[in-house]
């Protein structure tokens, strides 16, 4: 992937990503969390998004020139496997007409993105439910290293949604501090440079406001619930760029200030920004081979977020990026080797296959729809977040994994007796979404008890009674089963052949 | 009297369907916005004179203003529902789906034509492929400046439902200004200006460029700043200029 990744960007700059520029009219670098040399092209700080567009405007391409058919509005319910368990294409739901249907392929690929509805407010799009490889996984996918979620340093705290403040606020100079003196109420402006705890640059000299966001994210906490130096009491600090020229500020940043301006009604350019961690990245994901992004059921593949394999325990800025792009690649060609390469095509495979898979799917939307009951989604969905933010995000006591988990089963328990406030048979969202929980319930399994089992502190999970990496017993790959209807946990070794793996210093003096 | 949040909603059960209005009482919280006031709605869908009834569908993605889907009228004004904060708005906060797309069932609408228009102007860079051809063409930084405030259109359609010409959804009626601005970008970038005539002869068809009445309605409703009227002006002139030189040749 690292190798790869300079001609992906250059790809993406032909494709038209409007990056930024240095005067001689070359691609301009910025530096990210955990790095300290300038590496990260971007464009403006919505890079992510004008990547997606990119992107979707060469697929648009293809779709006029006849290369591509759309299915836009469908979800994905479950894989179609056959008696040998190897898939031979996918059962979808309509979402408008909800008609429920299969579609026959040699091949499939899943490029499904992060869980952070799981944990309810998170940094991710309201789609990112994690539904599609929970569905797989209960169909047999095997799902690695769950227990390893990212949290986001800074994001700006909502009831709906945590909007990321991106870290390129940070790679330009922002710096992240609290008054030294606790509940100082005074307006941030009016507290003298003497009088401000810049604690990340203190804590990590060599880093500064660029340590990886375990490390910030974590500094964070401790200020706010050990130290107690909160803003006004409250869980926050500032991300302050107000020092920073306001002609670079507008040139490289305004995407994200304008997002906190427009959502808080305070100018980021005037007022240092209030900031919290956010769940924000799923480095676990279906676990696929590092040939070609197969997972372990014969015929799919998986590209992203959605799948384990570049991001280890935690990743660092922009990667993402750069592996969905990559993995998507590896997976396109291999997915066209694996059907051409098939002796009998999905064409070839008994229509019962698939009718039982939809009929299948069809009884579950009926119970569903027709269920009385006294329990409601999104009560259900609130409490779920609730739990899985407070026990499985920055700190994780087993104790209360243990707690988690007894809850998980409890609304697991509950959901079957949901009552869709929504019956009817045309465009219901209500269904969708008790489809998604359905699945997000499992998935938040998984998730809690590869937390539980992992007994040491490595990147974004973090024990504090096993604070330390402990590489002789946990340099390897969780790998989660589903096998009749219990998750059990396998172990694989790392490939370290390449690096040998050493500690992680940031506090060292410049 | 901030206990309380008053939200009317015009619902609509199908595309057949007619519309109708409900009322709903919500609890007030502090940095309340719409969407949290839909889904304070689907936990507990009761109007406000005690009739049960179904969550209201509407779409919504990134909540932050990337994907442009959450698009509806609050209090009759085209925008976001995500950045639309309650604290700001008067109420009885009115929520209807915009009036220009087909309507799908109550806030959702069938946003198609608009990707049906960026098919039609072409609105991409064609490149080689995807395999590893070397670097981009070199961009002055100016350009890049001008080209990156086009390049953030989220599609959300706001400036297409302010627009007094946009009257229908059906191909040959007027594209929008959203369209025309991208023709604008992709013109801009040294490759994609290797095929401006194409974007531009697509603009020059029923329902291009030449539709544009100058209401300039469109910039104000655009969440994103993007000077669609500039857009739009100088679009014009390359259509122009294209019409001119082909007269000229002949």
């Amino acid at each position: 992937m690292c190798e790869a990744a300079p001609g992906i960007i250059d790809l993406l700059d032909r494709m038209g990503v409007m990056f930024n520029r240095t005067p001689e009219g070359l691609l301009d670098y910025r530096r990210f969390g955990g790095t300290l040399y300038h590496r990260t092209a971007f464009a403006g700080a919505t890079t992510g998004q004008q990547l997606l567009y990119a992107l979707d405007e060469q697929v648009r391409r293809h779709e006029s020139e006849g290369k591509v058919r759309k299915y836009e509005g469908f979800t994905f319910l479950s894989a179609v496997l056959d008696d040998g368990g190897v898939c031979r294409g996918i059962c979808a739901m309509d979402l408008r007409t909800m008609e429920v249907r299969t579609f026959a392929a040699d091949a499939v690929i899943f490029c499904t993105g992060g869980i952070g509805a799981i944990f309810g407010r998170s940094t991710n799009s309201v789609v990112c439910t994690g539904s599609a490889q929970s569905a797989l996984f209960q169909q047999g996918v095997d799902y690695a290293n769950g227990e390893f979620i990212q949290v986001h340093p800074t994001a700006i705290p909502g009831e709906d949604k945590l909007r990321l403040m991106s870290e390129s606020a940070r790679g330009e100079g922002g710096r992240v501090w609290v008054p030294k003196k606790a509940g100082d109420t005074r307006p941030a402006k009016s507290i003298p440079e003497n009088e401000r705890f810049y604690f990340l640059e203190e804590w990590y000299p060599k880093y500064g406001n660029l340590v990886p966001r375990d490390i910030a994210t974590r500094a964070i906490h401790r200020i706010v619930y050990q130290e107690r130096l909160g803003l006004s009491g409250q869980a926050a600090v500032y991300l302050d760029v107000t020092h920073l020229p306001r002609e670079t500020l507008d040139r490289k940043l305004e995407g994200i200030l304008e997002i906190y301006e427009k959502f808080l009604g305070v100018d980021p350019r005037e007022e240092p920004m209030k900031v919290f961690p956010a769940m924000h990245y799923t480095m676990g994901g279906m676990w696929v081979n590092a040939e070609d992004q197969a997972t372990s059921v014969p015929g799919i593949y998986a590209a992203g977020e959605c799948e384990y394999q570049y991001h280890g325990a935690n990743r660092l800025g922009a990667n993402s990026l750069v592996s969905c792009i990559f993995g998507g690649g590896v997976a396109g060609q291999a997915a066209a080797r694996h059907a051409k390469n098939l002796e009998k095509g999905a064409n070839a495979v008994e229509s019962s296959v698939f009718d039982r898979e939809r009929q299948k799917q069809e009884a579950l939307n009926q119970a569903l729809i027709s269920q009385d009951g006294n329990e409601n989604i999104m009560a259900i969905w609130r409490e779920l977040g609730e739990t899985m933010t407070e026990h499985v995000t920055v700190t994780r006591i087993n104790k209360n994994l243990e707690t988690a988990y007894s809850k998980l089963l409890e609304l697991d328990q509950r959901f079957r007796k949901v009552n869709l406030s929504d019956r009817s048979e045309w465009s219901n969202q209500t269904l969708n979404f008790a489809r998604e929980l359905g699945n997000m319930l499992v998935l938040a399994r998984v998730v809690t008890i590869g937390a539980h089992a992992r007994n040491e502190s490595r990147g974004a999970h973090y024990k504090p009674d096993f604070p330390e990496r402990d590489d002789a017993n946990w340099l390897k790959t969780t790998r989660a089963k589903w096998i009749n209807g219990e998750i059990q946990l396998n172990y694989e070794a790392v490939d370290i052949s390449q690096i040998t793996p050493r500690p992680r210093r940031y506090d060292a003096a410049k | 009297m901030k206990q309380q949040v008053i939200v009317k909603v015009k619902r609509q059960v199908s595309p057949q369907g007619s519309p109708y209005w409900e009322e709903f009482v919500l609890k007030w919280r502090p940095a309340m916005n719409v969407i949290i006031c839909l889904r304070d709605i689907a936990e507990n869908p009761v109007t406000r004179d005690g009739k049960k009834t179904t969550p209201v569908s509407y779409d919504s993605n990134c909540l932050e203003e990337v994907c442009g889907s959450c698009a509806m009228l609050v209090n009759g004004k085209a925008r976001m529902a995500c950045s639309a904060l309650v604290d700001k708005l008067e109420q009885p906060i009115r929520l209807e789906p915009m009036s220009k797309f087909p309507v799908i069932r109550d806030l959702a609408v069938d946003r198609q034509f608009m990707f049906e228009s960026l098919k039609r102007v072409k609105a991409w860079i064609p490149i080689d492929g995807t395999y590893d051809l070397g670097e981009g063409p070199r961009m002055a930084p100016e350009t890049q400046e001008k080209a990156y405030p086009l390049s953030r259109c989220i599609s959300c359609g706001n400036c297409l439902e302010v627009c007094p010409q946009v009257t229908g959804t059906e191909r040959g009626d007027f594209v929008g200004a959203a369209i025309i601005s991208q023709v604008r970008l992709f013109n801009m970038h040294p490759t994609g200006a290797m095929h401006a005539s194409e974007r531009i002869s697509a603009l020059m068809e029923p329902g291009g460029v030449q539709d544009c009445a100058n209401a300039q309605n469109c910039v104000k409703a655009c969440p994103k700043d993007i000077p669609l009227t500039e857009s739009i002006a100088e679009v014009n002139r390359q259509a122009w200029k294209q019409a001119m030189l082909g007269w000229l040749i002949g």
